[in-house]
């Protein structure tokens, strides 16, 4: 990372000041009587990478299920760019992006044919030229008639890449895109994201607010530049970790924790 | 985009998935085929006049089938977590009803095409005229109506595949019983015009869930 990089993500690290591109507001959201968000407050500044850790059942995956409009929460507010996504949800849908676990893909399609559907749903002014961008991103121009059926899940993922930045979003959430990949796989998406992330911290054009449920401390911190610890619903660790390792990291996870991943 | 581009986006789609795979149309069609044939032998010399039993068994097949076909439609979509992709894109979501919907639509309709003349040779009787189809296109409209927001609500449920019945055949009675009664009475040779009540109530029944669908769709999508 370049010094200017560094400045620039440690300025990130410190999001209260400036206006926030997501700011949560005592966030609560309870599924009958189990309560998996409580109260949670955050802000992350636009152009910012947020990982979130935390053990499972912790609620990181329904947080970013609230941030992706999929789940209402039970109270509280969610902004996004200033708007409140209850009230504006179609518009603010325009500007995110979300990869899961599951890769949101229909596997009878093929690859192009799958960003071509996405495409027709955004709307996009130019979709064969960005369908042939994405593509090369992700290197699966090689396999663009391919059904996705076809494909390894490494693959899979690099796809669900394409099709969550097909519309270049200013926010994109991930949540766990490296689940079930093999160690191989796991790391080229992991290169992939790193290359988004430093894409985002280099260039304003590029700039994209990234948040990112993980339960990889190295990979995690590798795209950080503030970090959040999630444990029954509440947020117990906030911070910056630009440039912090994961032996740095570990011991302050687990005595949030309890030493549990 | 315009609303009906994005349906006509979903409609293509799905059209696309089910021509390779015919997960949905190949289900539907072995129920309805085998409904057709074990009424037949079940119903065959033990029945003074098939006529009196075809109206059951038509709609029987239909709606069985079209169970069928509703869960497949959204579990393969739930499944493989494209639902989610779909909510996620910036439409109006029900736009994404009317793509379903009409997607359903026309996978019913392509299973009809087949049964129908299927029930003609083994019964015996002819439903070609405008006025079965029309009651069938009426009916069939109902059915994928309802079934497309009770697949959207059941797909959610942990027992989805038992729970889209149970949920569904209560709410589709009036029009299942309104379909049998006019094909019935349209087999024994009455003209549609004498049928208005049967009629209207069809009519009402695929307005009004129409309205009910197009404003509930977005709520029932979200947790």
């Amino acid at each position: 990372m370049s010094h200017t990089d560094a400045t620039r993500r440690a300025a990130m690290a410190r999001p209260a000041d400036g206006p926030a591109m997501i700011e949560l507001r005592k966030l609560t959201k309870a599924f009958g009587s189990k309560t998996a968000l409580r109260g949670i407050d955050l802000r992350v500044a636009p152009g910012e990478s947020l990982v979130i850790f935390g053990p499972n059942g912790a609620g990181k995956t329904t947080l970013i299920r609230i941030l992706a409009n999929l789940s209402r929460p039970t109270s509280g507010k969610v902004l996004i760019g200033g708007l409140d996504l209850a009230a504006h949800a179609d518009g603010i849908r325009r500007y995110l992006g979300v990869v899961s676990h599951a890769p949101l893909l229909y596997d009878s399609l093929t690859a192009e044919e799958n960003l071509r559907f996405f495409a027709r749903l955004y709307d996009l002014a130019d979709p064969q030229a960005r369908i042939a961008e994405m593509l090369a991103l992700v290197g699966l121009t090689g396999r663009r008639h391919d059904l996705v059926r076809t494909f390894s899940r490494g693959m899979v993922q690099r796809l669900a890449i394409a099709r969550a930045l097909l519309h270049d979003p200013q926010v994109l959430l991930l949540d766990e895109p490296d689940t079930g990949l093999d160690p191989q796989a796991a790391e080229m998406l992991h290169g992939l994201l790193v290359q988004l992330s430093r894409a985002a911290a280099s260039s304003p054009d590029a700039m994209r607010t990234i948040v990112t449920v993980t339960h990889s401390i190295e990979r995690g911190l590798a795209i950080a530049d503030r970090s959040v610890i999630l444990a029954g619903g509440q947020i117990v660790f906030e911070g910056s970790t630009a440039g912090m390792t994961a032996a740095d990291f570990r011991p302050l996870y687990d005595r949030y924790v309890g030493g549990g991943r | 985009m315009s609303f009906w581009h994005v349906v006509g986006a979903i409609v293509w789609k799905d059209i696309r998935a089910e021509l390779r795979t015919k997960d949905i149309f190949s289900s539907m069609f072995v129920f309805a085929l085998l409904s057709v044939i074990v009424f037949n032998f079940a119903f065959e010399l033990r029945v003074p006049a098939m006529k009196m039993v075809v109206p059951g068994i038509v709609w029987v097949a239909i709606s069985f089938a079209g169970t069928l076909g509703l869960n497949r439609a959204l579990v393969i979509e739930q499944d493989k977590g494209s639902l989610a992709g779909l909510l996620l894109a910036p439409v109006d979501r029900s736009a994404i009803y009317f793509g379903k919907l009409l997607g359903n639509l026309l996978f019913m309709f392509a299973v009809e095409i087949v049964i129908l003349p299927l029930v003609m040779v083994f019964y015996n009787l002819s439903l070609l005229s405008a006025d079965h189809l029309l009651v069938l296109l009426l009916g069939t409209y109902g059915f994928a109506a309802v079934g497309t927001v009770f697949a959207a609500i059941a797909v959610n449920t942990r027992a989805r595949e038992v729970m889209l019945p149970i949920l569904l055949f209560p709410v589709l009675l009036p029009v299942l019983i309104a379909g049998v009664k006019m094909t019935g009475a349209l087999l024994d040779g009455e003209a549609l015009s004498t049928l208005g009540n049967w009629l209207q109530i069809m009519a009402v029944y695929d307005i009004g869930f129409t309205v009910v669908a197009y404003l509930t769709f977005g709520y029932v999508m979200e947790e």
